[in-house]
C-alpha cells in the first residue's frame, strides 16, 4: 500500500532506484577485498574533479537474431562473465536491479588491485546504469544498452566521467584513458563473442567540459586506489587468496 | 512500453534576464537536439539563467539524466544558472539520487525560480 504522499510509481518509474544515502553492501566472498563501498555516497559528474569526458563503446552484433531486449537480459544475467580476466565484479545474486550494490576488485597490474563499488541507479528492459561512490577512480554514470541500427542488435557501454580526484586526474592523463578504454572493449569482444559475432568494438570520446572542478580536489581522502594500498600493504597475506569465481 | 516523444517550448519570465525550457513527454538520451536546440534559443536572448520546466515530463531515463549533465555544462560555460521547476516527488528523488540537485536547484514554482536566480548573482 503506498504511503499517503508518496510518489505514484508507474512502471518505467520502478526502473529508478529508490532514494539512497549510504551504500550498503551484501555478503561477498571472503576472498574479496571488501573497501570504499560500504557507507559511501554516491558521486556523480557533478561531484567529480576532471575534465568531464563522454565515452562511448560499440559493437555491432553481426549475425545475431537476438532482440535489444535479449541482448540486455544476458548482459545483466552474465555481466561478470564478460569482463577481462583479472577483474572481480561480486554483484548480488538477486542480479542488476535498481538499488543493487555491487562490490568491484579491480586489477591494476603487478599483483595490484583497487577496491571500489557500483550501484545500479536504473535498469529497465533496454539499459541499465551504474554510479560510483566517492572514492571510484571516476564520478560517473555508466549506461549499458542495446538498440537495432539497420536491424542489426548493436551492444553500447556509454561512460559520463570525471576523475575523482587530482592523483586520478593524472592516472588518466598518463595511462588511464588506454586502460579504460581497453577494458570496455575488452568487455564488448567478449559480449560479442557470446552473440556470435565476431565484429571489432569501436570508442569514440569527447571532452564534453575542460574544466577541472578544484572545490572537490578534497575528493583524494576517499581515494580507493591509495586506501587499497595502504591496505594491501598491511595485509599482504589477501594478495595471494585465491579469488572466487565472479 | 509506450514512449512519447520530447516536446519542448521557450518562454519568457516576469524577469527578461531568466527564460523558461518547458520540457515535456518523454527526456532520453534521444531528446538532445531538441532540448540544445531550445537552449540556443533561450540563451540567444542573453540573460542570467535558465529554468527548466518539468511541469509535463512523462518519463525520464538515465539517458535524459546524463543530457541534463551535457546541457548543465553549457549553461555554466555562458555564466548562467539552471534551475527546475515542476518536477513530481519521484523525480525530485531521482535528482537526489543522482545528486543532480546540487548544480539544478529545484523550486516548487517558476515565481520562486525567478527570485533564486537572482541570489548570489552579483557574489
Amino acid at each position: 500500500m503506498t504511503e499517503p504522499g508518496a510518489p505514484v510509481r508507474t512502471d518505467r518509474d520502478a526502473a529508478w532506484s529508490g532514494p539512497v544515502d549510504r551504500l550498503a553492501l551484501g555478503d561477498v566472498p571472503s576472498t574479496a577485498i571488501n573497501l570504499n563501498v560500504e557507507g559511501r555516497r554516491l558521486v556523480g559528474p557533478v561531484q567529480g574533479f576532471g575534465r568531464l569526458w563522454q565515452k562511448r563503446y560499440r559493437v555491432r552484433l553481426d549475425g545475431s537474431t537476438a532482440t535489444p531486449v535479449e541482448v540486455v537480459a544476458a548482459w545483466k544475467r552474465e555481466f561478470a562473465s564478460f569482463w577481462p580476466s583479472g577483474n572481480r565484479f561480486y554483484g548480488p545474486i538477486t542480479g542488476i536491479a535498481p538499488g543493487e550494490v555491487a562490490l568491484l576488485n579491480l586489477s591494476l597490474g603487478a599483483r595490484q588491485t583497487l577496491s571500489t563499488g557500483v550501484m545500479v541507479i536504473f535498469a529497465d528492459d533496454e539499459a541499465f546504469t551504474f554510479m560510483t561512490p566517492e572514492g571510484h577512480m571516476f564520478a560517473a554514470w555508466i549506461t549499458f544498452s542495446s538498440f537495432l541500427e539497420d536491424g542489426v542488435p548493436i551492444a553500447q557501454i556509454e561512460i559520463l566521467l570525471r576523475a575523482n580526484d587530482p592523483l586520478f586526474e593524472v592516472s588518466l592523463w598518463l595511462f588511464g584513458h588506454r586502460q579504460e578504454n581497453a577494458f570496455w572493449l575488452a568487455t564488448l569482444t567478449n559480449l560479442g563473442r557470446r552473440f556470435g559475432s565476431p565484429a571489432v568494438p569501436t570508442v569514440s570520446q569527447v571532452c564534453v567540459d575542460r574544466r577541472r572542478q578544484w572545490r572537490n580536489a578534497r575528493n583524494i581522502r576517499h581515494n580507493a586506489a591509495i586506501r587499497t594500498g595502504i591496505y594491501t600493504a598491511t595485509h599482504p597475506w589477501v594478495l595471494l587468496r585465491r579469488p572466487d569465481s565472479a | 512500453m509506450t514512449e512519447t516523444a520530447t516536446r519542448v517550448a521557450v518562454r519568457s519570465t516576469s524577469d527578461p534576464a531568466v527564460a523558461v525550457i518547458e520540457v515535456a513527454g518523454d527526456v532520453t538520451s534521444a531528446s538532445e537536439g531538441p532540448l540544445m536546440a531550445a537552449y540556443s534559443d533561450a540563451v540567444a536572448a542573453g540573460g542570467r539563467a535558465i529554468i527548466l520546466d518539468f511541469a509535463d515530463l512523462a518519463y525520464m531515463n538515465s539517458g535524459g539524466i546524463g543530457l541534463l549533465v551535457t546541457l548543465l555544462v553549457r549553461v555554466q560555460r555562458h555564466g548562467q544558472r539552471l534551475l527546475a521547476v515542476g518536477l513530481n516527488e519521484h523525480y525530485r528523488q531521482i535528482f537526489s539520487l543522482t545528486r543532480l540537485d546540487e548544480a539544478i536547484s529545484i523550486h516548487d514554482s517558476i515565481a520562486d525560480a525567478v527570485a533564486a536566480s537572482g541570489e548570489g548573482a552579483h557574489r
